[in-house]
């Protein structure tokens, strides 16, 4: 049982326009790829992939789109959060060199699966794909880490122009890789998997989330797959055989919707 | 000893109505098991300790201890049913739940038109359970029709749970869900915390009435009746909703109440209050379901905090036919349905039950 846990904000961090990170203590293990819900009282409570993955301390980094992000950026280092979690599972990091993909704000929660895989003397690719320059974030720290990187964007304003799926298309034709972990929309991600035919895949999901125990199924895919448990990690071959997987999500009635 | 435990798998394995559960090779037979074992027991004693298998379930395929039940012209092949508001949003993770082992399932209370329910947080972990406020959220009944029409060919029985805030709007559903192939329909007049449904509307015997003939005169599948214990007297209601025509009770919905986290001084659901269930609630339930079984004919299904077989039993001898399992979908894993089949197989077999129906209201004699 993970029950909430109410916690001083340590460090709040801006890492790009509108992005920022959130660091708090919470001791304990935590896979990378698994998430915490996080309690904004009187706001909402919304499910944040761990970004940063230290011993005593982990963090959240998130880009401010809604209501509850928003708020979330008003906070200040002392201020109450509440914690529950860690949930989900993470990525399985093995092999000799595994390709990393991260679009947009994937890319967080992708920064401790690199660090983690360096870690384990894997050898690491990673492809960041954002909109613009502005929006770049946690290069430097990846490239920190000793994994190749490549950035494109979508205007051509840093790295090279285009999608990330380009870029990984074209290391795919080139290089042998023993797996592919990406995080990003779930468009890409599809296309991504389209791409990876043979090689071990895993994808990161995102859904909307009420219960994250595994009770209520408002996160369901396929056949009754919860992201909040089985997921937000799911393989290759478990994705190929769900039909939503890069067409449908549901609001927070239940109701289909297309991406 | 060896031997029992052996027979007892090969056997159980090709003879019983639901899909037998592997944990049971390492449920190791108890020393003590030719004594008679102390029914009540509490969870720091091991469950083999009641659940012991001394005779082979099946002979030659032919189930020697029969779990089947029934619940007005509904056969279930074990007792154990998903709860409303579990899992059972889409076609996809109601068919998980069937081939988990369920004996039926009931739906996510389903409304007129689409309801997004309460923002987060809408569920507390608790120390004995959980206390949620969903807010009935679901895609509407006209969407839902598209999951159910993929689902309720299975031999499965599935019933449909709905709630309105008025006879005619139960009656619109109640229609739509039968066409949509349910066996049965499930009434929500219990729900602690939607405004203006639920307990709201269940908790005034008239219109509780109303709604159950409305929709009783308009479909031809059996309609049960769930009720709620944050009221006076659930026993009256019961009566009441028997004399409307309801087909059966269904008892408890969850227990109204509240979490405040001190430090941030302030309730934490964001609808503040919310319904309380698992093993905390469920002596309150058997209470309630022992109370309706004196007072009235129709078949019971009882609900609240069911997590083992020794807990299906209880309600069972307050009066219940079947029981709803909930929480301890959350609390003991995705195998809780067939944990509970197996084990009460095991119960059964030591105390010479042959049919798991013989067990109704016997704690009344």
């Amino acid at each position: 049982m993970n029950t909430l846990k109410i916690i001083k904000i340590r460090v709040c961090t801006t890492d790009a326009k509108d992005i920022k990170t959130i660091t708090f203590t919470h001791p304990g293990s935590v896979q990378p790829g698994q998430f915490y819900m996080i309690w904004i009282p009187g706001v909402d409570e919304i499910p944040m992939s761990i970004s940063t993955i230290n011993e005593e301390t982990k963090g959240i980094t998130f880009r401010k789109v809604g209501e509850a992000t928003t708020a979330l950026a008003t906070l200040k280092p002392g201020d109450l959060i509440g914690v529950r979690g860690p949930y989900g599972r993470g990525f399985t990091l093995s092999g000799k060199h595994v390709l990393f993909v991260g679009g947009g704000t994937g890319i967080a929660m992708l920064a401790p699966a690199v660090e983690q895989a360096k870690k384990q003397g894997i050898d690491a690719t990673v492809v960041i794909g954002v909109k613009n320059k502005t929006e770049l974030f946690f290069d430097k720290r990846i490239k920190d880490t000793g994994a190749n990187v490549f950035i494109s964007t979508d205007d051509g304003s840093f790295g090279q122009k285009g999608l990330a799926t380009d870029i990984a298309m074209d290391l795919l034709k080139k290089n042998t890789y023993s797996s592919v972990l990406t995080c990003g929309p779930e468009p890409m991600m599809k296309k991504l998997l389209d791409l990876c035919k043979n090689i071990p895949f895993q994808a990161s999901l995102e859904r909307y989330m009420k219960c994250s125990i595994g009770i209520c199924g408002q996160c369901c895919i396929g056949r009754g797959l919860r992201v909040c448990k089985e997921g937000p990690v799911f393989d290759g071959k478990t994705l190929q055989n769900i039909e939503d997987f890069g067409n449908y999500r549901r609001d927070a009635s239940g109701k289909k919707i297309q991406f | 000893m060896y031997h029992h435990q052996v027979r007892f798998i090969i056997t159980n394995s090709f003879s019983s109505p639901h899909q037998p559960s592997p944990a049971m090779a390492v449920h190791p037979p108890h020393p003590s098991s030719t004594k008679q074992q102390p029914f009540f027991h509490n969870e720091t004693q091991p469950k083999e300790n009641i659940f012991i298998t001394t005779h082979p379930i099946s002979f030659f395929g032919v189930p020697l201890v029969n779990l089947n039940t029934r619940i007005s012209n509904l056969e279930l092949s074990n007792p154990t049913m998903l709860a409303s508001g579990i899992m059972d949003e889409d076609a996809g993770s109601i068919q998980r739940i069937i081939d988990l082992g369920a004996g039926a399932i009931v739906t996510k209370s389903i409304g007129l038109i689409p309801r997004e329910g309460y923002p987060n947080p809408t569920i507390v972990e608790l120390e004995y359970g959980l206390l949620n406020a969903m807010g009935l959220p679901n895609p509407g009944i006209d969407h839902y029709g598209k999951e159910l029409q993929q689902i309720t060919k299975s031999k499965t029985p599935i019933i449909g749970s709905i709630y309105g805030s008025n006879a005619s709007e139960f009656v619109t559903l109640g229609k739509k869900m039968e066409e949509y192939g349910v066996k049965a329909i499930e009434l929500n007049l219990s729900c602690p915390h939607a405004k203006g449904y639920g307990l709201e509307i269940g908790s005034d015997p008239n219109l509780m009435q109303e709604i159950i003939k409305g929709v009783k005169n308009s479909v031809s599948i059996p309609v049960f009746v769930k009720l709620s214990p944050n009221v006076t007297s659930i026993t009256d209601l019961a009566q009441a909703a028997e004399k409307a025509g309801a087909d059966a009770i269904v008892a408890i919905n969850t227990v109204k109440a509240m979490k405040i986290d001190p430090e941030i001084r302030m309730p934490v659901l964001a609808n503040k209050t919310g319904g309380y269930s698992g093993k905390a609630i469920k002596p309150i339930g058997v209470r309630c379901v022992y109370d309706i079984a004196k007072n009235v004919q129709i078949p019971i299904i009882g609900v609240g905090g069911i997590t083992t077989a020794s807990d299906t039993l209880e309600y069972i001898m307050a009066g219940a036919c079947a029981v709803q399992i909930g929480t301890a979908f959350y609390s003991e894993g995705l195998e809780v349905f067939r944990t509970i089949c197996t084990d009460l197989e095991s119960w059964m077999k030591h105390h010479h039950v042959k049919t798991l129906t013989d067990l109704i209201g016997v704690a009344h004699q």
